[in-house]
């Protein structure tokens, strides 16, 4: 029978098979951080039970690290406290840490590609939502909560409710994809199906418009795929997936081998039927940018601010939540898009810090000046891509410009570390989530690629990056 | 974890749709290393002013709610985060269910974990449940909210009935399951990772 790239990695992890579309899974790989951790290992300790495979667990910190002086105490002593707990439970356990100091310390999703720990048509968890970033890579990947934690960290199997299958075919081909990102192709398809459009299901993102995506680009595009509602979202793995991961530190030993079993056979078939399917052609995409409080409040950056009835189409809930939303964010219905100014710039999270993502805000930066009145901060997603950035001297680019260069973390995705913005400052950030607070009480966040956000900063306000001539 | 069969109170009305985790327990209370203490964070930014003091057009603050086990909210409660800690607040608050029309999958699954009820009911439903204010009773085993004139049947997977109404421990019920890990694991060797 033709399958779908999702049914294949599912039927092939099944430990047991309920019958009713609940199954016992195995987890190939669980991630593991500082927030969603502790009460986890806490449960193991009070019923006496161990990490079932610690070598297929992998532990960093991540949500609250300071992004500044790495040699100084953590100030914020709750932040510190979570910090030592992984520290503590990791060693307890016997369970793998990249910490504060460790040179492979970054983002969790951004160091599991990055140190092959992350492989195509494995099942990975991990207590973040954003666990969707390594569906790039064909792994069927997806977020859980802290009980889950605890669950796979003591039987490394977790109890899943078969989602549906969703196809998200974008097609076309972008006129300038300097300019238009995959960022943007994101958001383009998050305002169309909503917040809760992939609630229930697993995406699987196909076209030609994602072949042409680098690894890099593809993981954005995975990333925000619980934006959409979907815990899951799926690229199939081809040649850039394999020559990506080739010669990464913790791929398995017969790695080569397995790239030709999946070369065959991680591939929805020709004629597999998916639950659901949405079709976008970005052709025209514009650059997107968010305007209110959830990710699907998004315009092109040569729109305006809409009016509730507008953006609602007739839902009333929707209409009352976009009131709340232009209050929130201190617009006026009406307002060009790049007639608002920004406080704040940020360029950073596991959607938006990796190498590629830097080299393309640097080009827009390169030799001019952030705006005054802006502050803006530049924070790789890891110690690697810090690294690899530094090699190619794009910190002296950002610097020259005015810009903060830090150490990596999540830094301003959520306000858990020093990194936060002040009541009423408003931030072009590169980060996934512009819900209320989210960046710092009181915060508002307009989501954008990592060009826009760079052309904000040198400008003090949104502009339309394709007319800046990016190659 | 507290077995859940049949409760009854008033409903805190929430009106609003796509309520986010970030919402029902902000990011600067995700410190904590317990699960317990929580519910003085619930819904922090909307329930507490700048200064601090309680803001009188919250619900929460309202007294005719006060002691409510039951919140109804509008589509799409529980999205983003995969906090689990949102759920450990409307807990510690107080909350045994939640009805809406949809929930968010991460947060609907750890609601399970906790002992807390999600109850998915249709718009009409919800509405009208909105709009009267008598109490609501959900009866679990019966898979129905009642309330004044109102009497909605709700579905929900069997397995999670089961695990509610008698309060399982499911790390204890998987590891029974221990020979068939093994199993499975000895057949997947070739997948693990290189231990360097």
């Amino acid at each position: 029978m033709a399958k779908t790239l999702f049914e294949k990695i599912w039927e092939s992890h099944v430990v047991l098979d309920e019958g009713n579309g609940r199954s016992l899974l195995y987890v190939d790989r669980h991630l593991v951080h500082e927030v969603t951790s502790p009460q986890a290992f806490d449960g193991l300790r009070m019923n006496h039970r161990r990490v079932r495979r610690p070598d297929l667990t992998f532990a960093t910190m991540d949500h609250n690290v300071p992004t500044d002086n790495r040699s100084l105490p953590i100030v914020d002593q709750t932040s510190g406290m979570q910090i030592r707990a992984l520290e503590r439970n990791c060693s307890e356990f016997g369970v793998r840490l990249f910490g504060m100091d460790s040179p492979d310390q970054g983002i969790v999703h951004v160091i599991g590609p990055e140190l092959g720990i992350t492989i195509p048509g494995s099942t990975i968890v991990c207590g973040d939502s954003h666990t969707s970033t390594h569906g790039a890579f064909g792994a069927l990947a997806f977020g859980i909560g802290t009980s889950d934690v605890e669950h796979v960290l003591a039987t490394q199997c977790i109890w899943m409710d078969k989602p549906e299958t969703f196809e998200i075919r974008v097609e076309g081909r972008r006129r300038n994809p300097h300019a238009v990102t995959a960022k943007d192709i994101m958001l383009s398809i998050i305002r169309r199906i909503g917040t809760g459009g992939g609630t229930g299901t697993t995406f699987e993102y196909r076209g030609d418009a994602i072949s042409e995506l680098s690894m890099e680009q593809r993981m954005t595009i995975c990333n925000m795929s619980i934006e959409g509602g979907a815990r899951a979202g799926l690229v199939a793995p081809d040649e850039k997936t394999f020559d990506y991961l080739r010669g990464r530190r913790y791929l398995p030993e017969k790695f080569d081998d397995m790239v030709e079993y999946w070369r065959e056979n991680l591939k929805t078939d020709g004629n597999a039927a998916f639950d659901r399917c949405f079709t976008i052609h970005v052709d025209d995409i514009a650059p997107q940018v968010s305007w209110g409080t959830n990710p699907a409040m998004t315009v092109d950056v040569t729109g305006r601010v809409p009016f509730p009835s507008e953006y609602a189409g007739g839902f009333p809930g929707e209409e009352k939540a976009a009131e709340k939303a232009l209050q929130y964010m201190g617009l006026k219905p009406g307002t060009p898009i790049t007639e608002i100014h920004v406080d704040r710039v940020f360029i950073g999270s596991c959607t938006n810090s990796r190498l590629e993502d830097l080299v393309e805000a640097a080009k827009v930066v390169r030799g001019r000046k952030v705006s005054q009145g802006v502050r803006a901060m530049v924070v790789p997603g890891s110690q690697h891509v810090k690294r690899q950035a530094e090699d190619l001297g794009l910190d002296r680019v950002f610097k020259d410009a005015g810009f903060e260069w830090r150490e990596s973390g999540c830094s301003m995705c959520l306000g858990m570390n020093p990194d936060i913005l002040a009541s009423g400052e408003r931030c072009a950030s590169t980060s996934n989530r512009n819900f209320e607070g989210r960046q710092g009480t009181g915060g508002r966040t307009h989501l954008v690629s990592p060009v826009m956000a760079a052309a904000a900063a040198i400008a003090g306000h949104f502009v339309d990056v394709r007319e800046m001539g990016l190659t | 974890m507290e077995p859940f069969s049949k409760i009854r109170s008033v409903a805190t009305p929430l009106d609003k749709v796509n309520v986010d985790t970030d919402q029902i327990v902000p990011k600067q209370f995700l410190k904590l290393v317990q699960k317990t203490g929580f519910g003085q964070y619930l819904f922090y930014d909307w329930r507490y002013g700048t200064d601090g003091a309680p803001r009188k057009d919250f619900v929460l603050n309202d007294p005719a709610f006060r002691g409510s086990k039951i919140l109804l909210a509008g589509n799409n409660f529980g999205c983003g985060s995969s906090r689990e800690h949102a759920v450990w607040a409307l807990l510690d608050f107080g909350f045994r269910a939640v009805i809406s029309t949809s929930f968010a999958d991460i947060f609907y699954n750890n609601c399970f974990k906790n002992g807390i009820l999600p109850v998915r009911v249709d718009e009409k439903t919800l509405r009208m449940l909105f709009e009267n204010r008598s109490e609501v009773e959900i009866d679990l085993e019966a898979q129905t909210v009642t309330s004044g004139e109102i009497s909605a049947h709700f579905e929900i997977e069997s397995h999670w009935k089961k695990v509610l109404l008698e309060g399982l421990d499911d790390i204890a019920a998987t590891l029974r399951h221990g020979e068939e890990i093994s199993r499975y694991e000895n057949l997947h060797k070739d997948c693990d990772p290189r231990a360097s």
